[in-house]
C-alpha cells in the first residue's frame, strides 16, 4: 500500500517541525520538512503532497504579532496553491502558532463561499491570554464535532497548551453563531468532567466560549492551539508514574485519523 | 519620510498590557492610578505616501479584528489628569522587530529604510511627577537600554550613525611608568594588574614598537579571567601550602583517576561529552551570566541563554540544544525600596527580568527550559547570580574538530555592532553603583530568531561535512573565537569585511563586539559554494573574513592597513602565572537555644513559605517545557504539583532511553563552611538524580563557582576548600566532572562598603536512564503504603532554614558520610529498577518535615508520621529530626505487599518505616514521645507553599 506523504513547513522560527514529523511518521506517514523558501521557488511541489502542516513555534519572532508576517507570506505568495491543495480533498494542519497562521490567513474560519463575501478575510483571532503571558499546562479538551477530517466525535482529549497569545476572538456575533452553525468548532476547553468552564485554568487564556480549535467548511483544515505533538509518548504524559502508560496517546489519534483519512481518500 | 504609527486594542477588548502597569505600581507603592491603556508605537522610515502606510498599518502592523491605529497623530488626546510616555530602545541597541517589520513591508511590494519599534503608555490617575518617573524608571524602561520621553513626543527621523574613517590608533606602552600603565589599564576597561601589564609592556619592547590598540584590547580579552581562569589555575598558598593548579589538582583530577570509558571529551570542548548510546553523545554546559544581568536582567539572561545555547551548537562539530536549566540567585522579593543599595536593581524586578529573558530567548529557541531553581539571599541584591545551562545531543563521530591551514575564516548569523563592548573584561571586575552607566556598552539584547536559524543552518552543514571546525562567538567576540581556533595555526583578518548593524564602528570595536548569535567556522576553500548555499536558502548571512594559516601569527587588517601583528604563542601562553593567598579559619557562629514547642504546624508552613523552598510554579509555566516532545518527567508533580527532584527528557525521540538532569545548590552552608557547602551541594544533585529512578554509574557533573574577590585570601581560601571537597566526595561517588565554569569578583561596591555574595557553587547532574518507563515521580500515589526514611538524621542545623526562620545561622553544619550515601543510594537505584517504591523525594531543604508534605500535598493523600521511627545520631529532639538538613536521606512510599522485598536492600543501613499513606486530607507526625507534633490540612499546607511567589 502507498504512504501519505506530509509536508511540514519549516520557516525562521518555527520550532515544533522535527517532532511533528516524527509523530505522522508514527502514524504511517512519510514526512519531508520543507522550507519556505524552497516551496516559492517550486511551488507545485506542493500538490505532491496529501497533507500540509504549519507546526508551532515563533515563526518571524512572533515580532509584530503572532505569525502575522508567516501569514503574510502564505497569502500572498501561496494562496492559489493552498486553495487547489484543499479542493484535491487533501489536508491542511495548524497547531498553536500555525493556527494562529491559519486565522491571520484567513483560511480559518473559512466558511461555506456566499456571494460578496470576499475569501480569506480574517474574521476571528487570537490575542494575549488573560494573564497576560505566556503559559505552559495541560488541558482538557471537549471533542464535539462531526465535520472534521483529522477527528470527529464525543471525548475528551487531555493535551498541553503552551502560548501566549492563544485567547480565540472572533470579529463579531455573526461569525460565533456561523462556526456553531456549520459544526466548525472541533475543540473546548472543559473542566476535566468535560463540562465547560471559563474559569482559569480550565479555560487556559480566556478564549470566547472556551474555543481551541476550529476547522474550516469543508472539515479538510483544521486550526489548533493545544499541542497533539507533545503527547505521542505514553510517558509525555504528565500524571503517568501515578496512572500508568496510555496505550493510545491522546494526540496520536490526531495523526493517526490523518493519515487514514489520506490513506481511504487520497491514494 | 518617518511616519508615526499609533496601535491599540478596541475599546470592547481588555488591555492586558495596561492592567500590568497598574500592578507593577501596586509593587512600587504608587497609588492612585486609576487607569493605564498601553500603545504600541512604529516609526518607519519610508518614501510612500499616506494610503501605502495605511495598507501597512492594515494588512501587517495591527490586528483588524481587536486593534485600531492612527498616523501621525496620537489616537487619543490625553484629558487632564492624564500623562503620556514613550519607551524605545536606544539608537544601536538590537530591537529584533526591525528585522521582521522591514520584511513584511518588502512582502506588501515597498520598501522601508527603517524600523523602529516602541510603547506608549496613558497613565490615568492622581500621580505627582516623582511617582511617574519612579514608575517609568523602576518598572516600565530600562534606563541601559531604553530611551524614554513624557508627553506626546514628536518623531522627526530615526537617529543615524556617522561613518567611521580609518586612523590606527597606537598606545604608547614603551617607556610608560608603572603609574601610566595602571592609567591605560582602566582607560581600555583592560582588567590587567600590574604584573601581567609589565609583561605585555615587555613583550612590545622585545617588538620595539608600541601595541595597537586592537593589540592590546586582544590580549586583555584572552589574559581575562573570564576567559583564562588564571585564578583557578594559577599558585595558591593556602595556609602556607603550595597549591599549583587548583582546577587539575582537585575537579580534573576525580575525572582524570575515574577514567570512565563513558566519558569522551571533558574539560577540552565548549560543553563536556558523554556516551548516550552506540551512536550519540550528550554534551552538557553550564555558563554564568552574572554582571549583564545585575545591570539588564532581561537581556543578560536573554543573552545568557542564548550564549550557553551557542556553546553546545559549538560544541564538537556542532549539536543540537534539546533542554535547557536556569539557576538564579537574587534578594528578597519583598525587600524594602528605599533599602536597596543604589545603582542595584529591586529582587522583584530582577527576578521578573531574568524569568522573562530566559523564556522570551529559549522559548523562542523552541528549547525547552525544564529544571532549574531559584535561591534568595540579600547579598545577591546587588550582584544576582543567573546560571544557564543547555544539553546537546550529537552523534558521536562528530565531537572532534581541528581547522587546517588554508581553511577559510567564516562568519554566520547576526551582524556585528557596539553592543557588548568589553563583556569579557567587565565580568572579570567587581561592579558598583556607577555600573549601569558606565558599563551599558556591556549589555546585550539577544534575537532567537536569528539564532534559531543560524542552528538549523549549521547543523544542516555539519550533516553534510562542509566545515572543519567550528566555535562561538561569546566573550571576547571575533577576538576570541578566531584566537583560540587558530592558537596552533596562525590567522589573517580582514575587518572590513565583517557585516555590521550600522556605520561607524572602528576596527577595534569590530573585533572585539560580543554582538550575538554569531558562529565562527573553518570551511575548506572547495565546500565553500556548498556551505553558502545553505546559508542562502535560509536567509542566513554569512561571510569570509580571512584564513587560518601556517605563521602561528594573529594579523588583522582593517581595508587594506595591518592593525595587528601579534605571536599566538605569546598571546595564548604569555600570561604569567598568579600567585595569591588563600586562608581558612573555620567561622564560628553560636550553636542556637531554640526552645522546643509543642506543635509545628505554624513552622512548617514558615518553611515551606519561605522564598527558597516554595513553588516556583510562576516561573516553571512561563517556560516551554515540552517542546520537542521528548519531556518524561517535568518539574511539576503530582495532579496537585509538587515539586519534581530533577527532570526527564528523551534525547531520541522512539527510543526509550533518557536523561536526568538535577541540581544541587546549598549557598547557605557555605557561611559555615565551603567544603560541607560543596559536598552537600554534590550529595543534593545526586540525590535527585537517585529520587527521580536514576543511577551512580552513569551520572557526570558539572561545577560551577560564582565567587566573591578572589584576591582578597579568606575569600580564596574559601574556593580552595569548596574544591577540595568536589574532589573528596565525588571521587567516593564516582562521579566524574566533565564540564565547569568559574565567575570570581561578584561583589557589589556600596557607598557603606563591598557586599560579597554567599559562596555559591552550583553542581549539576547528567545521568543516563536506559529506561524511562521506570522512572518515577515525588507524589504520594497510593492510600494505605507504608512510608520509608533511608538514610541518618543527624543533629546537623547549622545553615539550615529552620534556623533561618529562627534568625540564626548555626555551627552544626551537615556534613556528608559519602561512603553511607553512597551505599544507600545504589542500594536505591536498584530498588527503584525493580519497581520497589511508588515514589520518592529526597529530604534537602526544610528537611523530612517539609519533604513528606510536599509529597502529601503533591499526590492529594494524607499522612500519618511516627518520629520515632526515624534512624537518628545524636538528638532526641522533635524539631531537629522534622528539619535537620542531613545530607543522604530519601522518603520512599512503597506497597505493603511489597515492604519485604524493599527492606531487603537496605539491611545494615539507616532505614525505618515512619508511617503511612492516608486517604485523609492532612498530614499528622507524632513526635518522639507520641504526641502529636503536626496536624495540618494539606490544602493549608499547599495554599502556604504556592503563595509567596503565586504574581
Amino acid at each position: 500500500m502507498k504512504t501519505p506523504k506530509v509536508l511540514v513547513l519549516r520557516a525562521a522560527g518555527i520550532n515544533c517541525d522535527q517532532e511533528t514529523k516524527f509523530v505522522f511518521e508514527k502514524a504511517g506517514a512519510s514526512a519531508d520538512l520543507v522550507h519556505i523558501n524552497r516551496l516559492y521557488k517550486n511551488r507545485s511541489m506542493l500538490s505532491d503532497y496529501h497533507i500540509f502542516v504549519i507546526p508551532g513555534g515563533f515563526s518571524h519572532g512572533d515580532d509584530i504579532s503572532a505569525g502575522k508576517i508567516l501569514a503574510n507570506e502564505l497569502r500572498f505568495n501561496l494562496g492559489r496553491e493552498i486553495d487547489s491543495f484543499i479542493n484535491d480533498k487533501k489536508l491542511m494542519l495548524g497547531i498553536c502558532n500555525g493556527f494562529q497562521v491559519l486565522v491571520k490567513t484567513g483560511f480559518l474560519p473559512g466558511f461555506p463561499p456566499e456571494k460578496g463575501n470576499a475569501n480569506h478575510q480574517q474574521l476571528v483571532t487570537l490575542i494575549s491570554n488573560d494573564s497576560n503571558r505566556y503559559e505552559d499546562r495541560w488541558v482538557y479538551l471537549k471533542l464535539s464535532s462531526e465535520k472534521s477530517e483529522f477527528i470527529k466525535g464525543d471525548s475528551i482529549l487531555y493535551l498541553p497548551v503552551a502560548h501566549g497569545e492563544g485567547k480565540f476572538v472572533p470579529k463579531d456575533k455573526s461569525v460565533l453563531a456561523k462556526l456553531k452553525k456549520f459544526d466548525q468548532i472541533v475543540f473546548k476547553y472543559v473542566k476535566p468532567d468535560g463540562k465547560p468552564s471559563a474559569v482559569f485554568p480550565f479555560n487556559p487564556n480566556g478564549s470566547v466560549e472556551g474555543i481551541a480549535g476550529i476547522c474550516d467548511h469543508t472539515g479538510r483544515i483544521l486550526g489548533m492551539m493545544p499541542h497533539p505533538e507533545r503527547y505521542s509518548d505514553a510517558a509525555n504524559h504528565p500524571r503517568w508514574t501515578r496512572d500508568g502508560l496510555k496505550k493510545m496517546p491522546d494526540g496520536m489519534r490526531i495523526f493517526i485519523n490523518a493519515v487514514n483519512y489520506a490513506k481511504e481518500n487520497l491514494l | 519620510m518617518l511616519w508615526y504609527i499609533e496601535i491599540a486594542n478596541k475599546k470592547e477588548y481588555p488591555d492586558p498590557s495596561g492592567n500590568d502597569v497598574i500592578l507593577n505600581a501596586h509593587d512600587l507603592n504608587i497609588k492612585g492610578i486609576s487607569r493605564v491603556q498601553a500603545f504600541r508605537l512604529y516609526l518607519i522610515d519610508a518614501d510612500i505616501a499616506e494610503s501605502q502606510i495605511k495598507t501597512v498599518a492594515e494588512e501587517l502592523l495591527i490586528d483588524k479584528v481587536t486593534e485600531v491605529y492612527s498616523v501621525n497623530r496620537p489616537l487619543s488626546n490625553p484629558g487632564k489628569s492624564t500623562h503620556a510616555v514613550s519607551i524605545f530602545r536606544k539608537p544601536g541597541v538590537m530591537d529584533p522587530v526591525e528585522a521582521s517589520a522591514l520584511k513584511g513591508i518588502a512582502e506588501l511590494g515597498m520598501k522601508a529604510y527603517a524600523v523602529k519599534s516602541g510603547r506608549k503608555y496613558l497613565v490615568t490617575g492622581k500621580i505627582s511627577s516623582k511617582n511617574l518617573e519612579t514608575l517609568v524608571k523602576k518598572s516600565l524602561a530600562n534606563e541601559a537600554v531604553d530611551d524614554f520621553f513624557f508627553g506626546q513626543k514628536e518623531f522627526k527621523e530615526l537617529p543615524k550613525s556617522k561613518p567611521y574613517k580609518f586612523r590606527l590608533v597606537t598606545v604608547p606602552l614603551l617607556g610608560a611608568s608603572d603609574e601610566q600603565l595602571l592609567e591605560f589599564n582602566k582607560q581600555y576597561t583592560l582588567s590587567l594588574n600590574l604584573e601581567e601589564l609589565k609583561t605585555v609592556q615587555n613583550y612590545f619592547i622585545s617588538l620595539d614598537r608600541n601595541p595597537t590598540d586592537a593589540e592590546l584590547e586582544t590580549i586583555a580579552q584572552t589574559w581575562s579571567e573570564h576567559c583564562k581562569h588564571k585564578t583557578f589555575a594559577g599558585n595558591i598558598d593556602f595556609n602556607g601550602a603550595p597549591i599549583q593548579n587548583l582546577l587539575k589538582g582537585t575537579i580534573m583530577k576525580v575525572t582524570q583517576e575515574l577514567n570512565k570509558p563513558w566519558c569522551l571529551s571533558v574539560f577540552t570542548d565548549n560543553a563536556g561529552v558523554i556516551e548516550f548510546d552506540e551512536n550519540t553523545a550528550v554534551c552538557f554546559k553550564v555558563e554564568t551570566h552574572n554582571h549583564p544581568s545585575a545591570i539588564d536582567p532581561y537581556g543578560g539572561a536573554g543573552t545568557g541563554i542564548g550564549g550557553v545555547i551557542r556553546d553546545i551548537l559549538g560544541c564538537g562539530m556542532g549539536a543540537k540544544p534539546i533542554m535547557n536549566t536556569d539557576v538564579f540567585c537574587v534578594g528578597l522579593p519583598d525587600m524594602e525600596y528605599k533599602k536597596v543599595p543604589k545603582g542595584a536593581l529591586h529582587p522583584k524586578r530582577v527576578l521578573k527580568g531574568v524569568v522573562a529573558g530566559v523564556r522570551d530567548y529559549g522559548n523562542r529557541m523552541g528549547i525547552p527550559t525544564c529544571n532549574g531553581a531559584v535561591f534568595f539571599d540579600e547579598r545577591y541584591t546587588g550582584n544576582p547570580l543567573v546560571y544557564c545551562g543547555t544539553v546537546g545531543v550529537m552523534p558521536k563521530d562528530k565531537i572532534n574538530k581541528a581547522s587546517r591551514a588554508g581553511d577559510l575564516i567564516v562568519v554566520a548569523g547576526g551582524r556585528t555592532g557596539r553592543d557588548g563592548i568589553h563583556g569579557a573584561t567587565f565580568s572579570s571586575v567587581e561592579l558598583t553603583h556607577e555600573s549601569e552607566t558606565v558599563s551599558s556598552g556591556a549589555v546585550q539584547i539577544g534575537n532567537a530568531i536569528m539564532e534559531k536559524k543560524v542552528l538549523d543552518t549549521i547543523l544542516q552543514a555539519r550533516d553534510k561535512g562542509l566545515y572543519t571546525c567550528i566555535t562561538d562567538c561569546g566573550a571576547g567576540g571575533l577576538s576570541s573565537a578566531i584566537g583560540e581556533m587558530g592558537e596552533e595555526l596562525g590567522a589573517e583578518v580582514e575587518l572590513s569585511k565583517v557585516p555590521l548593524k550600522y556605520e561607524g564602528l572602528s576596527y577595534t570595536e569590530i573585533w572585539i563586539s560580543e554582538a550575538q548569535e554569531r558562529m565562527v567556522i573553518s570551511v575548506p576553500p572547495e565546500k565553500l559554494d556548498a556551505i553558502m548555499q545553505i546559508f542562502n536558502e535560509e536567509n542566513v548571512e554569512a561571510t569570509v573574513l580571512g584564513k587560518f594559516t601556517d605563521t602561528k601569527r594573529l594579523v588583522l587588517h582593517y581595508q587594506g592597513n595591518k592593525v595587528a601583528d601579534i605571536d599566538m604563542l605569546f598571546l595564548h601562553k604569555g600570561v604569567p602565572k598568579s600567585s595569591r593567598k588563600a586562608v581558612w579559619e573555620p567561622l564560628k557562629f553560636s550553636e542556637p537555644k531554640i526552645a522546643l514547642q509543642k506543635n509545628y504546624n505554624s513552622v512548617l508552613k514558615n518553611l515551606l513559605s519561605s522564598y527558597n523552598i516554595c513553588s516556583k510554579e510562576w516561573i516553571i509555566r512561563q517556560y516551554d517545557h515540552e517542546v520537542q516532545a521528548r519531556s518524561v518527567m517535568k518539574s511539576l508533580a503530582g495532579p496537585e504539583y509538587g515539586p519534581s527532584d530533577a527532570c526527564i527528557v528523551r534525547p531520541v525521540l522512539g527510543s526509550r532511553k533518557g536523561i536526568i538532569v538535577a541540581n544541587g545548590m546549598s549557598p547557605k552552608f557555605g557561611d559555615i563552611d565551603p567544603y560541607w557547602m560543596a559536598a552537600s551541594s554534590i550529595d543534593e544533585a545526586l540525590r535527585n538524580v537517585i529520587a527521580a529512578g536514576g543511577n551512580l554509574e552513569k551520572t557526570a557533573l558539572l561545577d560551577n563557582f560564582s565567587w566573591g574577590n578572589t584576591n582578597k585570601p579568606d575569600r580564596l581560601g574559601g574556593l580552595v576548600r569548596a574544591s577540595q571537597a568536589c574532589y573528596d566526595i565525588a571521587k567516593i561517588y564516582c562521579t566524574p566532572f566533565i564540564s565547569g565554569k568559574d565567575s570570581l569578583n561578584n561583589e557589589f561596591a556600596t557607598e557603606k562598603g563591598t557586599i560579597a555574595i554567599p559562596p555559591s557553587l552550583l553542581i549539576s547532574a547528567i545521568c543516563v536512564m536506559p529506561d524511562v518507563d521506570k522512572a518515577i515521580s515525588m507524589d504520594l500515589k497510593k492510600e494505605g503504603s507504608f512510608i520509608y526514611i533511608i538514610g541518618m538524621t543527624r543533629s546537623e542545623l547549622g545553615g539550615s532554614h529552620y534556623y533561618a526562620l529562627n534568625g540564626c545561622i548555626g555551627n552544626n553544619v551537615p556534613q556528608v558520610d559519602a561512603r553511607l550515601n553512597k551505599d544507600v543510594m545504589e542500594k536505591l537505584s536498584r530498588a527503584i529498577g525493580e519497581g520497589l517504591a511508588l515514589s520518592c523525594h529526597d529530604a534537602s531543604e526544610g528537611g523530612l518535615g517539609v519533604a513528606i508534605a510536599e509529597m502529601a500535598f503533591a499526590g492529594g493523600l494524607g499522612a500519618q508520621i511516627d518520629l520515632k521511627a526515624v534512624p537518628v545520631e545524636g538528638t532526641n529532639r522533635n524539631d531537629e529530626i522534622l528539619f535537620s538538613e542531613s545530607n543522604g536521606r530519601f522518603i520512599v512510599e512503597v506497597a505493603p505487599e511489597k515492604a519485604k522485598m524493599f527492606e531487603k536492600f537496605f539491611k545494615g543501613l539507616p532505614v525505618g518505616n515512619i508511617g503511612r499513606t492516608t486517604k485523609k486530607d492532612s498530614l499528622k507526625i507524632n513526635g518522639l514521645d507520641g504526641k502529636t507534633v503536626v496536624d495540618a490540612g494539606l490544602k493549608e499546607l499547599k495554599d502556604a507553599w504556592q503563595k509567596p511567589l503565586k504574581w
